[in-house]
């Protein structure tokens, strides 16, 4: 079932006459660069979901708040939808444009305001790059802790309408659990402060509410994150094993050693085999998965953990267990994990990421199952896991140039989605619902849950204007998805009528 | 200690449905070892006392899920059995203290500043809603950004926003070392030393200064734990103290005046309050015993970028007023979440 935006099961959108809209942009915004081209708006039709384009009806490039709040004043009155997007590089379609809205992108709010090492904080504008803020840090010993793996070009605007993860979440938490503050403007072009100066603020806690809320409850002006004290050092591990139920397991073992790794990374053979091609990162080829285990802290912590984690890693039937020689070795260990991606890229013309997440102790069964899917749709699999924390990326390959390929990819996307669901887990586990999982979240939460999430919505943008049709299905998509998906012979949704 | 469990949703589901047919405000309540808190909820008494126990524990996945009921003790003896621990270290301030007062009033012990709060560990929920529903959000895993956040929404808010019926929470294993110390400086040094230590690797788990003496609790593995305490030297504390501290059982909470909760930005410098103050949290979170008016105090944390809470019963406005922007959008949510207006109306403020 197609993603893109259907009014017929996602609703109707306002109809906005383009020219009056940028006639009155400009005549009241001078100064805002506005783009209405067809040549000008192409670069902006997608973001790193980018099998999906939709060209937007208007590009809004501003660089002062104050233009911000005009627009989305004007917005609201006119009833304009506005799509908000940072650097573009969200893999779940959260700034999919539309071709009856206004693409506001933050990109040029890319000032660091305040670095502050005191008071272990930074205040830095939306369109500031996730990396940007540690490179900014790093001269005091600090650093922002959340890496996603696109930290070099993503934005904090969009780590904050994500609630983006990375590979240390298991030890130093996802975007929410690292920001102190966010300035916000309503749908209605109003400033609110979220989270305060402090490590609490008065009422409700709106600033966990809005972070990860895909820009469907506010626009992001500015954040204030936490910074933390460098690790003094950081040694990795690698261990082969000769089936990913044994390295599995392992992982749980590491825990109950009651050591809470930095990172924790599960490649399986396909991408072991794909990672070591491309970067010569001296993985085991042969084996059936590895673990890349980084302990990170004071040093003689760390020693004592290498120590102990070698042992229960051997324990747990490794083959091989190598500690990272020295940095470059370390860093190469790494590589190879970073580049796992790039690296499927290169034995396929085209792969699908997937970022479910699972209990970890499913992971035997949820593997298992994803093969079988493989098998019954004939497209291999190769998978990558944040294994700590029990976020899956299997990696579908397919190529978009066969026919009919990239829909059996999306078809068996959709079906691992479905069996982490079953098992207890989440459709998403940092990439966001944006339109890329929207159908899934049919298969997540009930019709009753889902329309909570949309008063929940209304209760701060009453007129749908902010992202419309991304995050939360209506009742009507999920009648319509259900139809084609009959689970167990149970039909979901039975009390909505189908059409 | 074993762990009562009983399933009592349906009866709560029930009542919360026989109270919306009714138009009955309810007034949610555990053993109310929090009640002082807050405003005063005016309604029919829900006591989810009954809906208890650990509904899944496994240590090697660091998720517990536990009815709301279950009192927090023994939640925390099931964890210390495997070795594990709520890093968040939430006050009972009572012997019955429920896990859904807990989350409700979402108040973290001496370790927060570097653990994180109660609602970081919050992983999922399940509530009864407003629309008579018993719903779940998020789920037992770590990362998890399916919908809005309805279950880290949920702590701190007082029961005003449903009745938390099981919340999922993030639990972590115990460190391997702890050390207890004092140090006897005065105040403003001893936050000068705080904001640089800060910026170091130093495992500092609780910072306090009661007028007197800095005290200092150090976690983590045996090397950084003994090289930190040789690094700051010092002498022992009583390990004890951080649990009177919690708790509020030192002579310092035994003065008769009201008490107040100042949340100051990191690295705040010495701040003249008028009463007698206890610094924790590294400075983040100053005690007042003070007979001045609200709005005074809350000036003072203004001034310097904070807010001010009453903590003893029977302040007309206990939490810092919000924001007109800010109330309006409290009391659109919470009538997103409970149209009708039956759950715990005005414990947080008049109009939510």
């Amino acid at each position: 079932m197609n993603i893109l935006y259907d009014e017929r099961v996602d609703g109707a959108l306002p109809k906005v006459d383009k020219a009056a809209l940028l006639a009155e942009l400009q005549r009241t915004l001078p100064d805002l660069e506005i783009l209405h081209r067809g040549e000008d708006l192409k670069p902006y039709e997608c973001d790193g979901l980018s099998a999906y384009r939709t060209t937007p009806m208007l590009v809004v490039l501003p660089e002062r708040v104050e233009q911000v709040e005009t627009l989305l004043k004007l917005c609201h009155r006119r009833g304009v939808p506005v799509v908000a997007r940072g650097a573009g590089t969200g893999l779940s379609g959260g700034a999919l444009p539309l071709e009856q809205g206004i693409l506001l992108v933050m990109a040029r709010f890319n000032k660091i305001l305040e670095v502050d090492p005191a008071g272990r904080f930074a205040r830095v504008q939306p369109g500031v790059r996730n990396l940007a803020i540690s490179q900014a840090a790093a001269p005091h010993e600090l650093y922002y802790a959340p890496d996603p793996s696109s930290q070099i070009a993503c934005s904090i605007g969009g780590n904050v309408a994500e609630n983006a993860g990375g590979v240390h979440c298991l030890k130093y938490g996802l975007t929410v659990h690292n920001l102190l503050k966010v300035e916000i403007l309503t749908v209605e072009g109003e400033r609110m402060t979220l989270g305060s100066d402090a490590l609490d603020s008065p009422g409700f806690d709106l600033l966990a509410l809005f972070t990860g809320s895909e820009g469907m409850l506010g626009i992001v002006t500015e954040v204030t994150v936490k910074l933390l004290p460098k690790p003094q050092v950081a040694k990795v591990l690698l261990a082969a094993f000769d089936s990913v139920e044994k390295a599995g397991r392992a992982v749980g073992d590491i825990i109950a050693a009651g050591i809470i790794p930095g990172g924790l990374e599960m490649m399986d053979n396909l991408s072991i085999r794909a990672a070591e091609d491309f970067i010569h990162a001296g993985y085991p080829v042969d084996a059936e998965a590895i673990l890349l285990c980084e302990l990170d802290g004071v040093e003689a912590d760390v020693h004592d953990d290498c120590a102990r984690v070698s042992e229960v890693l051997k324990l747990a039937g490794a083959t091989e267990v190598r500690l990272a020689r020295d940095e470059a070795e370390r860093v190469r260990f790494w590589a190879g994990r970073k580049n796992a991606f790039p690296a499927v890229g290169r034995i396929s013309p085209d792969y699908y990421c997937m970022d479910g997440t699972i209990p970890r102790r499913e992971l035997p069964g949820v593997l298992k199952g994803i093969a079988d899917l493989s098998e019954q749709f004939g497209l291999r699999v190769a998978n990558v896991f944040h294994a700590g924390d029990g976020n899956m990326h299997p990696l579908i390959l397919f190529d978009a140039n066969q026919p009919g390929e990239l829909e059996r990819a999306e078809e068996l996307g959709g079906k691992i989605l479905e069996l982490c669901v079953e098992v207890g887990g989440s459709i998403t586990g940092e990439h966001g619902v944006g339109r890329e999982k929207i159908n899934q979240m049919c298969a997540q939460f009930n019709s009753d849950e889902l329309t909570l999430f949309h008063a929940v919505k209304a209760a701060f943008d009453p007129s749908g204007l902010l992202n419309p049709g991304k995050n939360i299905p209506t009742l009507h998509r999920c009648a319509e998805f259900g139809r084609m998906h009959i689970h167990n012979g149970q039909l979901p949704f039975p009390e909505l009528e189908r059409f | 200690m074993s762990v009562i469990a009983n399933d009592a949703s349906a009866q709560l589901l029930d009542q919360v449905n026989q109270a919306l047919a009714a138009n009955t405000p309810l007034r949610i309540q555990g053993s109310g070892s929090k009640a002082f808190l807050g405003r005063a909820a005016e309604g029919q008494l829900l006591d989810v006392r009954e809906h208890r126990g650990i509904v899944s524990y496994d240590p090697t996945e660091l998720v517990v899920s536990v009815r709301a009921g279950t009192p927090l003790a023994e939640l925390e003896a099931a964890l210390d059995a495997a070795g594990q621990m709520l890093p968040c270290e939430p006050p009972h301030f009572g012997e019955g203290a429920t896990v859904g007062g807990m989350i409700a009033a979402g108040l973290s012990g001496p370790r927060r500043p570097w653990s994180g709060s109660v609602r970081d560990f919050v992983l999922g929920t399940r509530i009864i809603t407003g629309q008579g529903k018993h719903l779940r959000f998020g789920g037992e895993v770590m990362k998890n950004v399916a919908g809005y956040d309805l279950s880290r929404l949920m702590a701190g808010s007082f029961g005003c926003l449903g009745v938390l019926t099981e919340v999922s929470l993030k639990v972590l294993p115990k460190p391997r070392q702890c050390s207890s110390l004092r140090l006897e400086i005065d105040l403003e040094r001893a936050l000068l030393k705080l904001a640089e230590w800060g910026q170091q690797p130093i495992p500092i788990s609780a910072a306090s200064h009661d007028g007197q003496f800095l005290n200092l609790r150090l976690e983590g593995g045996e090397g950084s734990v003994n090289a930190a305490r040789e690094r700051i030297g010092g002498e022992d504390l009583d390990p004890g103290y951080w649990n009177e501290l919690r708790e509020q059982r030192l002579a310092f909470f035994a003065d008769a005046r009201p008490l107040w909760r100042l949340s100051l930005p990191n690295n705040t410098p010495a701040v003249a309050l008028p009463g007698e103050q206890l610094v924790d949290w590294a400075g983040a979170q100053r005690w007042l015993k003070s007979d001045a008016d609200a709005a005074g105090i809350r000036a003072i944390a203004a001034e310097v970028g904070g807010h001010a809470t009453c903590f003893t019963a029977g302040a007309a406005e206990p939490f810092q007023p919000l924001s007109a922007p800010l109330l309006r959008y409290h009391r659109q949510l919470k009538a997103a979440l409970d149209p009708q207006g039956i759950f715990n109306p005005g414990r947080m403020y008049p109009e939510v």
